[in-house]
């Protein structure tokens, strides 16, 4: 049965204009019904369309020489998580797209054997039988006693929704890359000590060997060798060759580049403060192997063995674990990765654009987002500073970002369009990725094919894939796309294929198959071989092109006859034997028909621009769970601690919160996730990169109903709000803790930020107030005492009358400054239509994030704050700033004050970029301040 | 809906709680200081202040360390500790190498009988002297001389290589309370109710060791003396208990002018005495002077008293200036005066000149005026003071800063940084102008955009 989510993708987007992320209007003949389970009255988000598992996870496979295909472990490691999802069905699908030839051996005029450096390969698959689309990301590590050195392993995320595979596999590639990079490391670590090992016991067993036959020469007078000790010498020589051969080994497996590890920010022996959160993700997944790898990473000082000769391949030997392979540590803190990599794809993928648009725009304005934003987000983008990115990198990060954000959501449904009907792979491993000339040729020239010729390969392809009766279809690789996204344009234009046709075609295709892969999406497997190398192995080179050639060659004819050449004599001299057949249907050079337009750029510089933004999600969240372990509270406030030690640390908000904790508790521990009808919640809320901001989801709309409901019930919440938004202390005062902590929480979304911590708000106090709460806390909640010793705290509070709003709840007063301005009315009317605190506490943010740009021009202008020449006085500034305030800001009375204490906080934010070494300091006025009844 | 009567609640209910006490109110126009800074880092009081250079003041207090700070930032720059008790006494001391660089040392005596000496810049200890045989009450720097005298039970003068040049006998066991160098050399010592001044005689020819002269004591005083200031060349001024203003000639050590009737608030003078005995000698008690060219300004009581030199009289005064004693008054530019208070609170005042018409009718005597004062029964009402040429003066209260939460010991005027106070409550407050301190930031955050040259000016 087919399900109807492959086919909906398969849609062509005519209008590259339209809204991004709107689904695609459906030709009429095409018109199926868009969710198949509608019918069974669940909304769509309950169960994601039918699949069998319950939420996106994260698959590690192997291909094991013994075995097959195998899965070894999932994240989260958590049965109920993938429920009845046949994984072993499903790492036999993905195992068998993985077309690199990664090749150890010895390769034909080589003396010895030889590694590839082989780049992993990123596939998009979907499965209509299993309701599963995954991103797979194949890579292979070397075993000294696998065959032929190498042993292949995939991991694969895995969810329902195709459009969230389609969408974030830049994230994904990026995030699936490193934690690629970590294993692969580990592996090279291992697999030089398990070579060193190797050599030394070649090395005994040569000198037992010579020893043997130095006696037997000396036993044996008779001029002649017998049997025997010519055995003995052969076997000296081939432990002699293979004493080069494994010297070799090791020399080529340490000359491995080192530009691909700096990239990584994996690498355990740059990163050491990791470790724990590594451990951490380790016990929760897979404690059992950890705790066999200590002993093997802590071994002794290595006692040579002898090796027999012709040490048998006996299949009954137990393979090394994945862990044994990578090296624990490394092991450990890709568990990490991958345990990062599935919290931060969780949930719906709506949810996860619209989180990233946020992140984006919140990062435009990098300047004031401080002020308002929760000191979460800022918290994140502190950690991407404090990143040790290159200036250069950082720089083009921002334009980098926001190009992604516009294109990847408008032409992937397009990928889909395409790539169902013309599957086309573009396979040449030898191409470095950065060559860009080169590129631009190959596509001209692909760009000059027939249309008819390619719909000829087409049907090609059906037969083969009818046939096969299990077809996988390859639709597209992360290398043409990248070609694509350069020449998408002229592409469309020169080829007039048909869409429709094209789409027809795949339809049909579709019902015939019974139960079809559909790889979406790879990228090319490119051999990485660092210059040294190429000239000392040359016929490596050779090798790979044959094989990159390879499956071209079947289906398509257009290839340029320079490739087409080097192809046939690969083909000729080797056929790879790793390479399904079904994997080569399909694979075509066609350019323009592979429509993933990610820049170029983006991708071949992999270790730059793509990582970094993820990267620090990674770290973000790490601090998280380490918090999370030992202290279980608000996690939000933990990141505030974490950042600020000694200071805005308020406990109180903690207690404030602890239900909040709770959820997020739940929500956040993988093993506590509950899969049912009523989990939508769960599913949607966990954004990508921040599992915090769930919490501070839930507290916002809490706040933001609480905020509604003071508006409507004090008259006088104008003017309380203008002192928040002004700066002045508002002391909310009252008996009942409860009551008052509300208020407080709610009134803090008006409270503008020092900087990146925790809000200045003091949740409850109950001892008389300093003057120094007043620099420190902008909201405070203060205890009224019936008792006599409450005295001092009153006239505390009337001495500092002038720098404090005071509202008292018992009596339902608030004594303030006079406000006449226009914008609080606006940011909250009591006559406002909102009814939900979310809606209401985003409005709020709408108009503050406005009010905060007020300010930034404000702040910025440069001709407001300098005089234009010397005999300007400080009157004729002043007054200039004044009508710019007035006029261009159209602010209104007290509104300017709101501006002005903003732009000193921007300012004092700009000066100071780390605000927690210079101390906040306390403005005022004076102007007099009226009591205010209901 | 009550709401809807009451205009949306935008409309004022009601002015808030007026203090009865002497006060302004909230609304402060010419109060420049909108903008303050809390200094925490001390652990007991704050009793002394000190400015050091431009930008850097020193505080000191019975926590026996001294902390130097950005006035500007309001950072601490370094702490200096080595007293193990209360400091009594700090001055600040150029050092000899202070042409080349401002390097400024800083006494410190403490009341565990120690001076130290430290280097301001280097932030550590140069020296420190131990054999006192009490506690150095009072440190006063001759700055012509280059040498220092440390007052306690007895004077000793040392140079600025901490050497003892020379000391006088035991004076008395209460101490010196009071030290001011006076023209002419000399130094005036304040012991009680006794006024000694002693004469410094520097090595010459003739003799090659430094010597201290007793030249002269004066016992005009009738309580113990608590105020001594310089004026000018020729004269010196004295304060006491119990309210007495004495200033004093220098060339003869006579008595210039004697004002003793601070306290005095009743029109009658025949019954003067009776009030006085049952007024609280603490509130006539002259605490502080402070002097400019034409007029002597006194911390007297919880009150204010400018003292014209020239008319030798009061021409203005504040009688409850504060709610407290006046500790320390200071003068600042445009005929500000500023005053701190144990009640807490800082206050601003101006004086201001009147022209007054002579044919106003003009009480006589010089204790009438106090009555033409009280008779307006407003403590905020500044009592005028009118002289026979027409002029007359008053304080106006022109701001006040609270943010201490007890009493204010003293305080320290930058130029360009704004106000420094100091307090019993542990605390120092940078009080700023907060326009100027806004424009400044401005100006920083337009230099630093233009050194990460993300600054471009429209063509």
């Amino acid at each position: 049965m087919i399900s109807a989510p492959d086919v909906v993708a398969f849609t062509k987007e005519d209008e590259y204009e339209e809204e991004p992320y709107n689904e695609p209007s459906l030709p009429e003949e095409y018109s199926v019904p868009l969710f198949p389970f509608a019918n069974q009255g669940a909304n769509p988000w309950s169960k994601l369309s039918g699949a069998k598992f319950s939420r996106d996870f994260i698959l590690i496979s192997e291909f094991s020489e013994q075995v097959g295909p195998q899965p070894l472990l999932t994240i989260p490691n958590d049965t109920k998580v993938f429920g009845t999802f046949d994984l072993n069905y499903f790492s036999l699908r993905i195992m068998s797209v993985d077309y690199q030839a990664s090749f150890v051996g010895h390769p034909p005029g080589s003396a010895y054997p030889k590694l590839n450096f082989v780049e992993d390969s990123k596939v998009v698959l979907g499965d209509s039988k299993e309701g599963a689309f995954a991103y797979v990301h194949h890579l292979t590590l070397y075993d000294l006693e696998a065959r032929g050195f190498v042993r292949p392993f995939c991991m694969a995320y895995i969810s329902a929704d195709q459009h969230k595979i389609m969408q974030q596999f830049q994230e994904l590639s990026a995030e699936f890359s490193k934690a690629s990079e970590c294993l692969k490391s580990g592996n090279r670590k291992a697999f030089a000590g398990e070579l060193e090992k190797k050599l030394k016991d070649l090395d005994y067993t040569r000198t037992v060997l010579h020893t043997e036959t130095e006696i037997q020469k000396k036993a044996n007078d008779k001029g002649f060798y017998s049997s025997q000790a010519i055995e003995k010498a052969n076997e000296l020589a081939s432990v002699e060759k293979s004493i080069i051969e494994h010297q070799d080994l090791l020399k080529q497996i340490r000359s491995y580049p080192h530009r691909k590890v700096k990239g990584s920010d994996l690498c355990p022996g740059e990163m050491e403060h990791t470790q724990g959160q590594a451990d951490h993700a380790s016990t929760t997944s897979n404690p059992d192997e950890s705790a066999d790898s200590d002993i093997y990473t802590c071994r002794p000082a290595y006692t040579p063995k002898l090796i027999k000769a012709k040490s048998t391949k006996c299949f009954d030997k137990k393979l090394k674990t994945l862990e044994e392979l990578c090296d624990t540590e490394y092991f450990t803190q890709t568990l990490a990765q991958l345990g990062h990599i599935e919290r931060m794809f969780r949930g719906d993928l709506c949810y996860l654009l619209t989180s990233q648009i946020d992140r984006t725009l919140l990062k435009q304005q990098h300047i004031t987002n401080f002020l308002f934003e929760d000191f979460v987000d800022a918290d994140d983008r502190m950690v991407e500073k404090q990143e040790s990115v290159p200036s250069q990198l950082s720089q083009d990060r921002l334009p980098s970002r926001s190009l992604e954000e516009c294109l990847i959501p408008k032409v992937l449904i397009s990928v889909g369009s395409y790539k169902s009907s013309v599957e086309s792979v573009l396979i040449k491993m030898d191409q470095e990725l950065g060559d860009e000339e080169y590129k631009e040729v190959e596509v001209t020239e692909s760009n000059s094919f027939d249309p008819q010729e390619n719909l000829d390969y087409l049907d090609m392809d059906m037969k083969g894939s009818i046939s096969s009766g299990e077809s996988i279809e390859v639709l597209g690789t992360e290398k043409s796309t990248a070609l694509l996204a350069k020449s998408d344009s002229q592409a469309s234009l020169t080829v007039p294929l048909s869409p429709q046709v094209v789409r027809s075609k795949a339809v049909s295709h579709r019902t015939i198959s019974e139960d079809s892969i559909e790889v979406l999406s790879t990228c090319p497997s490119e051999a990485l071989i660092p210059d040294d190398f190429k000239a000392s192995y040359p016929s490596a080179i050779n090798e790979e092109e044959s094989y990159a050639d390879e499956g071209a060659i079947h289906f398509s004819a257009s290839i340029n006859p320079l490739e087409l050449s080097e192809a046939q004599e690969g083909g000729l001299e080797n056929t790879p034997p790793q390479i399904d057949s079904s994997c080569c249907i399909g694979k075509e050079s066609n350019g323009q028909l592979v429509p993933l337009p990610i820049p170029a750029h983006t991708l071949s510089d992999e270790d730059g621009v793509v990582s970094i933004p993820p990267q620090r999600y990674r770290q973000k969240d790490q601090h998280f769970h380490v918090d999370f372990a030992v202290e279980n509270t608000n996690p939000s406030q933990d990141n505030s601690c974490e950042t600020f030690p000694a200071y805005e640390l308020d406990p109180n908000h903690l207690l404030a919160s602890r239900d909040v904790s709770k959820t997020s508790l739940d929500n956040y521990s993988d093993t506590s996730y509950v899969s049912s009808v009523a989990s939508t919640s769960s599913d949607r809320t966990p954004s990508s990169a921040y599992p915090v901001s769930l919490s501070s989801e839930r507290h916002k709309k809490r706040a933001g109903q609480n905020a509604l409901r003071f508006i409507r019930q004090y008259p006088f919440a104008h003017p309380a709000i203008y002192s928040l938004l002004s700066g002045r202390t508002l002391v909310v005062l009252g008996e009942d803790e409860t009551i008052v902590r509300k208020l407080v929480t709610a009134l803090s979304i008006f409270v503008p930020n020092y900087g990146h911590y925790a809000k200045p708000v003091k949740h409850w106090v109950s001892s008389p107030l300093h003057i120094m709460d007043f620099q420190k806390w902008k909201l405070i909640g203060l205890q009224r005492v019936a008792s006599p010793g409450s005295a001092g705290t009153l006239h505390a509070l009337s001495r500092y009358s002038r720098y404090t709003s005071i509202l008292d709840l018992d009596n339902k007063t608030l004594r303030c400054p006079l406000y006449r301005g226009t914008l609080v009315p606006r940011l909250a009317d009591h006559r406002t239509q909102i009814k939900r605190g979310g809606t209401y506490y985003l409005h709020v943010q709408s108009m503050l994030t406005q009010l905060c740009s007020k300010a930034f021009l404000y702040t910025f202008c440069h001709h407001l704050h300098l005089p234009a020449h010397d005999r300007e006085t400080e009157d004729v500034v002043a007054s200039r700033q004044l009508s710019f305030l007035k006029l261009n800001l159209g602010l209104v009375n007290e509104d300017i004050r709101v501006v002005q204490y903003l732009a000193e906080l921007l300012k004092l934010h700009y000066m100071h970029e780390s605000p927690g070494t210079s101390n906040p300091m306390l403005r005022f006025d004076y102007v007099p301040s009226f009591l205010y009844k209901i | 809906m009550l709401r809807w009567l009451i205009g949306g609640g935008r409309e004022p209910q009601g002015l808030a709680e007026k203090s009865p006490l002497q006060t302004i109110g909230e609304e402060q126009s010419r109060n420049p200081y909108t903008e303050l800074l809390v200094l925490k880092a001390h652990h007991d009081i704050v009793r002394f202040l000190v400015q050091l250079d431009d930008y850097r003041f020193a505080s000191a207090g019975d926590d026996g360390i001294v902390i130097i700070w950005n006035a500007q930032t309001g950072e601490k720059l370094v702490e200096l500790s080595g007293h193990t008790q209360k400091i009594t006494a700090i001055v600040t001391f150029p050092s000899l190498e202070s042409c080349e660089e401002k390097n400024q040392l800083i006494l410190t005596a403490s009341a565990d009988r120690t001076v130290i000496v430290w280097d301001g810049n280097a932030g550590r200890q140069v020296q420190r002297v131990s054999c006192f045989q009490s506690t150095v009450k009072c440190l006063t720097v001759l700055q012509r001389l280059e040498v220092w005298l440390s007052g306690g039970n007895d004077l000793c003068v040392w140079n600025q290589k901490l050497e003892l040049l020379c000391k006088t006998s035991h004076i008395s066991d209460t101490g010196i309370s009071a030290l001011a160098e006076i023209p002419n050399n000399c130094v005036a010592a304040a012991v009680g109710k006794e006024l000694i001044i002693f004469r410094l005689v520097a090595p010459t020819e003739g003799s090659v060791e430094w010597d201290i002269i007793e030249v002269k004591r004066l016992l005009d005083h009738q309580d113990n003396i608590l105020s001594l200031v310089n004026v000018n060349d020729v004269s010196f001024v004295t304060g006491s208990h119990v309210g007495e203003l004495i200033i004093w000639d220098i060339p003869g050590w006579t008595v210039r002018a004697y004002e003793r009737s601070f306290w005095d608030p009743a029109p009658q003078l025949d019954v003067q005495q009776e009030i006085r005995l049952c007024q609280k000698p603490n509130d006539v008690s002259i605490h502080h002077f402070t002097c400019d060219e034409e007029n002597v300004f006194a911390a007297v009581g919880r009150g204010l008293y400018v003292y014209n030199l020239q008319m030798k009289r009061v021409i203005a005064c504040q009688k409850t200036a504060h709610d407290s004693n006046v500790l320390h008054i200071a003068r600042l530019p445009n005929r500000q005066l500023t005053s701190c208070s144990e009640d807490g609170s800082v206050r601003i005042w101006e004086l201001r000149e009147k022209q007054q018409l002579a044919a106003e009718p003009v009480p006589t005597g010089f204790f009438n005026m106090w009555g033409f004062g009280r008779m307006n029964k407003q403590a905020t009402q500044p009592v005028k003071k009118h002289q026979e040429n027409g002029t007359s003066c008053s304080l106006e209260l022109i701001g006040d800063l609270i943010g201490h939460s007890s009493s204010v010991e003293m305080f320290l005027y930058f130029e360009d940084h704004g106000l420094v106070t100091c307090s019993a409550d542990h605390l120092i407050i940078l009080w700023k102008n907060g326009e100027r301190e806004s424009g400044l930031r401005s100006l920083k955050l337009f230099q630093k955009l233009e050194e990460t040259g993300d600054l471009y000016r429209a063509a």
